[in-house]
C-alpha cells in the first residue's frame, strides 16, 4: 500500500469517528433543549448526564481530524484552505457560541432556558454546515481564477444537492443521538425516557435513510462520476442497508423480561451501517481529495514526516487507551453515576 | 485592507482572544493542584474548598478556551495555507502530539469534576495533576511550533521544494527551551496573580466575616508566593530569551530597542517612540550600556543595529512599546509578589487597604503582559512568518470575503468576553463562600 492510501485511511477513520461522536454530541444538546421545557420527561437529565463529561473529549476529535488532515496532506492545505474559509468559519462561530452557552447554562440557573436554547439551536446547525464540505469536494462548485481557487458560494447555496446534504446531516444527527440516548437511558434504568427516545429514533431512522438515497439522486451534474462509482460498489451499500434494517428492527425485539427492544444491538448495527456506507463512499471518492483538482498522491506528506507521524500516533494512542477505558467505565457504565440514589 | 492584512487582523485578534482563556487554562489547574496538596499536608479544609471553587471557575473558562482554541487551530489552515504546508512537512509533530495532551486534559478534567467522589482520594490529586500536566504540555508543544517559526531548522529548500526533512531537528530547534520556559513560567505567574486579584478584591469588602477574611487571606498568601517566585523566573528566562534574539533574530532585538547603529556599550531606552528620522528613540529614558549587558552579559558587547539590515526586512517599530510594556509589567509584578509577603512576615499584620487595592490589579496586569509579549513576538517577526524562509504574504490565503468574517468574529469575541465575566460574577455571587466554610477550617468529609 502506498503512503497516500494509508494516510487517506487514517483520515477516513477520524472522519468516521467524528461523524458519529459529533452527531451524538450536537444532537444530544438539541434534545436537552427540546425536553428541557418538559418536566414530565427525564430526557433532558439523561442528555445532560451524557453531555457534561463528554463534550470536551468529543471536541478534541474534531481538532484531531483537522490537524491530521493538514499533517498527512500538507500539500492540500492551499486548495482546501482557500475554498473552505467561509463555510468552516461559520461553523466555527457556531461552535464557539454553542460550547460557551452550554457551559454558561450550567452555571446560571435563572436564565438557563435562554442559554440552553441558544446552545441547542447553534449545535443543531453545526453538523449540517460541516457536511456541506462533501458536495464541495465532489466538484462543480470550485473555479480557479488567476491560480486562486474560489468557492462559488451563491451557486452552492442555491443548489438542491447542498440542501439534500444539509438535511441528511441534520436528520443523521437527530437519529444517532436519539438512538444512542435510548440505549444510555436503558443503561440508566429510565424506561420512560427510553420509550420517548426510542420513538424519536424510529421516526428519524427511516427519514435519514430516505434522505441518503435522495442525496445521491440530486447530486450535481459535475458529481455524476461518484454516482457511477457508487453503482460499482453496490454490494457495500446493500450490506449497509441490511445493517440498518437489523438495527431498526432490534428496537422491536421483545426481551425475556417483557421490555421492548435491544437498543444496544441497534446502536451497534447502526454504527456498522454508517461504517459500511462511509467506507464505500470513501472508496468511491478516491483518488480525489477535491475533484478534479487534487488527488491524495499529490497532497501527501514526505516519507520522513510520514514515519514520525505514524510512530507518534501509535505511541500516543497506546498511552491513552487505558484512560479512555477508565473514562468509559466511569461515565457510561457506572451505576452510581447513571442512577444516583 | 488587502487580504493579507485582513488575515493578519483576523488571526491576531483570534489569538489574542484565545490566549486569555488558554493562559488561565494552564495557570489555574496548577494552582488547584497546589491547593489539593496543601489540603493533604495541612489538613485544612479551606484549601480543599479553594480547589473546588477554582475548579468551578475553570469549568466556565474552559467552555470558551476549548472552542476558541479549535477556532485558531482550524484558522491556521484556512488563513495561512502556505505556512501550514511547511508545518505539515516539517513541524507536524508538536501539533500532533498536542492532541494527546488535549485528550489527557479533557478526560481527566471530567474525571476530576464528575467522578472524584467515586474514586479513592489519591485519584483526585492524580486526576487534577493530569489536567495540569495536559494543559502545560499543550502550551509547551504549541510554543515549540512558535519557536520553530523564529528559528526554523530541520529542512532545506531546493528549487522551492522542501527536502532533507528531519522532524526531530525541527522540534528541538535552538530557541525551544528558552521560549517554552518563558511561556510556562509567565502562565503560572498569571494564573497565580489572577487568583490573587480575586482574593484581594474580596478582602476589600467590609461585610466579610472573620472566617471569610481568613479564607481569602490564605488564598492570597499562597498565590502571591507562587506568583512572586514565577515572576522572578519569568524575568530570568525573559533575559535568556532576549539573548536568544541577539543570536538568532538581531533585527527583532534592534527593533525592540530602537537601536539603529551597530555598537558596543549600547544603551537601553525605556519607552519613548522609535523614530527612523533621528535614528533613535524620541523621549525615552536612557540606561547607558544596559542593552549590551542584557544581550551579551558584558557592557562592551556589540549589539547589531537596524541599519545592518535592509529596511524591507525591518519589523514594525512600534514593537518597542510592546516590549517595554511587557518588561515594565514584569518588574512591577516582582514587587507586587514580594513586598506584601515581606510586610506580612515582618509586621505580622493584615495588609493595609491601599496594598490590597493595588493587588487587585495584579491579574489584569499579568494578562496585559501576556498579550503584549505575544503580540511583540509575532509582530516582531514580520515581515516573515517563518524567519528568513517564508514571508507573511506568501503564507497567506488569497481567498476573498475575509472582511465580513473579521467583523463577525471580533463581535463574537467582545460579546463572549463580557458574557463570561457576567456569568462568572453571577455564579460566584449566587454561591458565596460563606455558607460553604466549615467553622474552624478543620477537616470535614466532603
Ligand atoms: C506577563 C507575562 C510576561 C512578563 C512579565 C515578561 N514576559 Fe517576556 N514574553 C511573554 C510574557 C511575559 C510571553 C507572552 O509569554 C512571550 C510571547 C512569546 C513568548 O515566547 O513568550 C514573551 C516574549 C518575550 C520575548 C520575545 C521572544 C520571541 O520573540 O520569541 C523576549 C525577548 C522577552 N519576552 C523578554 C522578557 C523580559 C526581559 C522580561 C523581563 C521581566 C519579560 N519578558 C517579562
Ligand atoms: C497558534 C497557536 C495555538 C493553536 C493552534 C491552539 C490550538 C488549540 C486548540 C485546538 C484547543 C482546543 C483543544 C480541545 O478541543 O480541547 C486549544 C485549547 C487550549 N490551548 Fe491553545 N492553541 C494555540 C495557542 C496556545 C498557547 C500559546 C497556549 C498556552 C500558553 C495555549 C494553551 C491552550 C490551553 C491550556 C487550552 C485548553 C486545553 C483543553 O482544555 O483541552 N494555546 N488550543
Ligand atoms: C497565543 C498567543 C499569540 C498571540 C496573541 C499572537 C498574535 C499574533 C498576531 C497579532 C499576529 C499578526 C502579526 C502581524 O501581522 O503583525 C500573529 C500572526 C501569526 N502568528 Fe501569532 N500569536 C500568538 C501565538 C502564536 C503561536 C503559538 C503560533 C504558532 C504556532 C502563532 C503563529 C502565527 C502565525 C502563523 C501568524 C501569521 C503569519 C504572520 O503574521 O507571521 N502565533 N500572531
Amino acid at each position: 500500500m502506498s503512503y497516500a492510501i494509508v494516510a487517506a485511511s487514517i483520515i477516513w477513520v477520524f472522519v468516521f469517528m467524528y461523524a458519529i461522536l459529533g452527531s451524538i454530541d450536537f444532537g444530544t444538546g438539541f434534545w436537552a433543549m427540546v425536553f428541557g421545557y418538559n418536566k414530565k420527561h427525564k430526557v433532558a437529565d439523561i442528555a445532560n448526564l451524557y453531555l457534561s463529561p463528554t463534550w470536551k473529549v468529543t471536541n478534541v476529535f474534531l481538532v484531531l481530524l483537522a490537524v491530521a488532515l493538514v499533517n498527512f496532506f500538507p500539500r492540500a492545505t492551499y486548495l482546501l484552505g482557500s475554498i473552505l474559509v467561509v463555510p468552516v468559519c461559520l461553523a466555527l462561530i457556531l461552535l464557539l457560541i454553542r460550547s460557551a452557552f452550554m457551559v454558561y447554562s450550567h452555571s446560571v440557573r435563572r436564565h438557563s432556558r435562554t442559554l440552553t436554547l441558544v446552545s441547542g439551536i447553534t449545535g443543531l446547525l453545526i453538523p449540517g454546515l460541516l457536511i456541506s464540505i462533501l458536495p464541495v469536494t465532489l466538484g462543480g462548485f470550485v473555479t480557479v481564477e488567476d491560480g486562486v481557487p474560489i468557492l462559488e458560494l451563491t451557486r452552492l447555496f442555491t443548489s438542491p444537492t447542498e440542501y439534500a446534504h444539509l438535511a441528511f446531516g441534520l436528520t443523521t444527527e437527530l437519529f444517532l443521538s436519539a438512538l444512542f440516548l435510548a440505549d444510555y437511558s436503558r443503561e440508566a434504568g429510565d424506561e420512560s425516557a427510553y420509550y420517548t427516545l426510542r420513538h424519536l429514533a424510529i421516526t428519524f431512522g427511516p427519514t435519514t435513510f430516505a434522505l441518503a438515497i435522495m442525496t445521491t439522486l440530486v447530486m450535481a451534474p459535475e458529481a455524476q462520476w461518484i454516482v457511477e462509482r457508487f453503482r460499482e460498489l453496490w454490494v457495500w451499500f446493500a450490506l449497509s442497508a441490511a445493517a440498518f434494517v437489523i438495527g431498526l428492527s432490534a428496537l422491536w425485539w421483545r426481551r425475556p423480561d417483557g421490555k421492548i427492544g435491544y437498543p444496544r444491538v441497534a446502536v451497534i448495527a447502526v454504527v456498522i451501517q454508517y461504517a459500511l456506507a462511509s467506507y464505500a463512499y470513501g472508496r468511491a471518492h478516491l483518488p480525489y481529495l477535491v475533484y478534479p483538482y487534487l488527488t491524495i498522491e499529490e497532497g501527501v506528506v514526505n516519507p520522513a514526516m510520514f514515519r514520525s507521524l505514524i510512530i507518534s500516533y501509535a505511541v500516543c494512542t497506546a498511552i491513552l487507551v487505558p484512560v479512555f477505558i477508565l473514562f468509559w467505565r466511569l461515565f457510561l457504565k457506572d451505576k452510581r453515576y447513571l442512577k444516583p440514589e | 485592507m488587502d487580504t493579507v492584512d485582513l488575515a493578519r487582523a483576523l488571526f491576531g485578534s483570534s489569538m489574542a482572544f484565545h490566549i486569555i482563556f488558554s493562559t488561565l487554562g494552564v495557570g489555574i489547574p496548577a494552582m488547584i493542584v497546589v491547593a489539593e496538596l496543601l489540603y493533604h499536608v495541612k489538613k485544612d479544609s479551606d484549601y480543599s474548598l479553594m480547589a473546588q471553587r477554582w475548579t468551578r471557575g475553570l469549568a466556565i473558562l474552559l467552555g470558551v478556551a476549548i472552542p476558541s482554541g479549535t477556532i485558531v487551530g482550524v484558522m491556521l489552515t484556512l488563513l495561512w495555507p502556505g505556512f501550514m504546508e511547511y508545518v505539515g512537512e516539517v513541524i507536524a509533530l508538536p501539533f500532533q502530539i498536542e492532541l494527546w495532551a488535549f485528550f489527557l486534559e479533557a478526560l481527566f478534567l471530567s474525571i476530576y469534576v464528575y467522578a472524584a467522589d467515586r474514586l479513592p482520594p489519591v485519584m483526585r490529586i492524580v486526576s487534577v495533576a493530569f489536567v495540569a500536566f495536559g494543559a502545560v504540555a499543550s502550551a509547551v508543544l504549541i510554543t515549540d511550533a512558535h519557536s520553530w517559526m523564529n528559528t526554523p531548522r530541520g529542512f532545506s529548500v531546493v528549487n522551492d521544494q522542501i527536502t532533507d526533512v528531519n522532524p526531530l531537528a525541527a522540534v528541538f530547534n535552538p530557541s525551544v527551551w528558552t521560549t517554552t520556559n518563558h511561556v510556562v513560567t509567565s502562565a503560572y505567574m498569571t494564573g497565580a496573580f489572577t487568583i490573587a486579584s480575586v482574593a484581594a478584591y474580596k478582602m476589600l469588602s467590609r461585610r466579610l466575616s472573620e472566617r471569610e477574611f481568613a479564607y481569602h487571606g490564605k488564598g492570597l498568601f499562597m498565590s502571591l508566593l507562587i506568583g512572586g517566585v514565577m515572576a522572578v523566573l519569568t524575568a530570568v528566562d525573559g533575559h535568556s530569551t532576549a539573548q536568544m534574539l541577539h543570536h538568532h533574530q538581531p533585527e527583532k532585538l534592534a527593533g525592540a530597542e530602537g537601536l539603529f547603529e551597530t555598537t558596543a556599550y549600547a544603551p537601553l531606552v525605556i519607552f519613548g517612540t522609535v523614530d527612523p528620522e533621528i535614528q533613535g528613540v524620541r523621549g525615552g529614558l536612557e540606561l547607558p550600556w544596559a542593552l549590551s549587558f542584557l544581550a551579551t552579559n558584558r557592557f562592551s558587547g556589540v549589539v547589531r543595529g537596524l541599519n545592518e539590515f535592509p529596511p524591507e526586512n525591518w519589523p514594525p517599530l512600534y514593537i518597542h512599546t510592546l516590549f517595554d510594556t511587557m518588561v515594565m509589567i514584569g518588574s512591577i509584578l516582582i514587587v507586587m509578589g514580594f513586598v506584601p509577603l515581606a510586610y506580612r512576615m515582618w509586621f505580622k499584620k493584615p495588609y493595609p487597604r491601599w496594598m490590597t487595592m493595588a493587588l487587585v490589579t495584579a491579574g489584569p496586569l499579568s494578562m496585559l503582559g501576556i498579550e503584549t509579549g505575544w503580540i511583540f513576538s509575532c509582530t516582531g517577526r514580520q515581515p516573515w512568518t517563518i524567519y528568513h524562509v517564508q514571508r507573511t504574504a506568501e503564507a497567506a490565503t488569497r481567498a476573498g470575503g475575509l472582511g465580513a468574517l473579521l467583523v463577525m468574529f471580533v463581535s463574537i469575541y467582545v460579546i463572549l468576553l463580557v458574557t463570561t465575566a457576567v456569568v462568572m460574577r453571577h455564579y460566584f455571587n449566587r454561591h458565596p463562600v460563606g455558607p460553604e466554610l466549615t467553622q474552624d477550617g478543620s477537616v470535614s468529609s466532603r
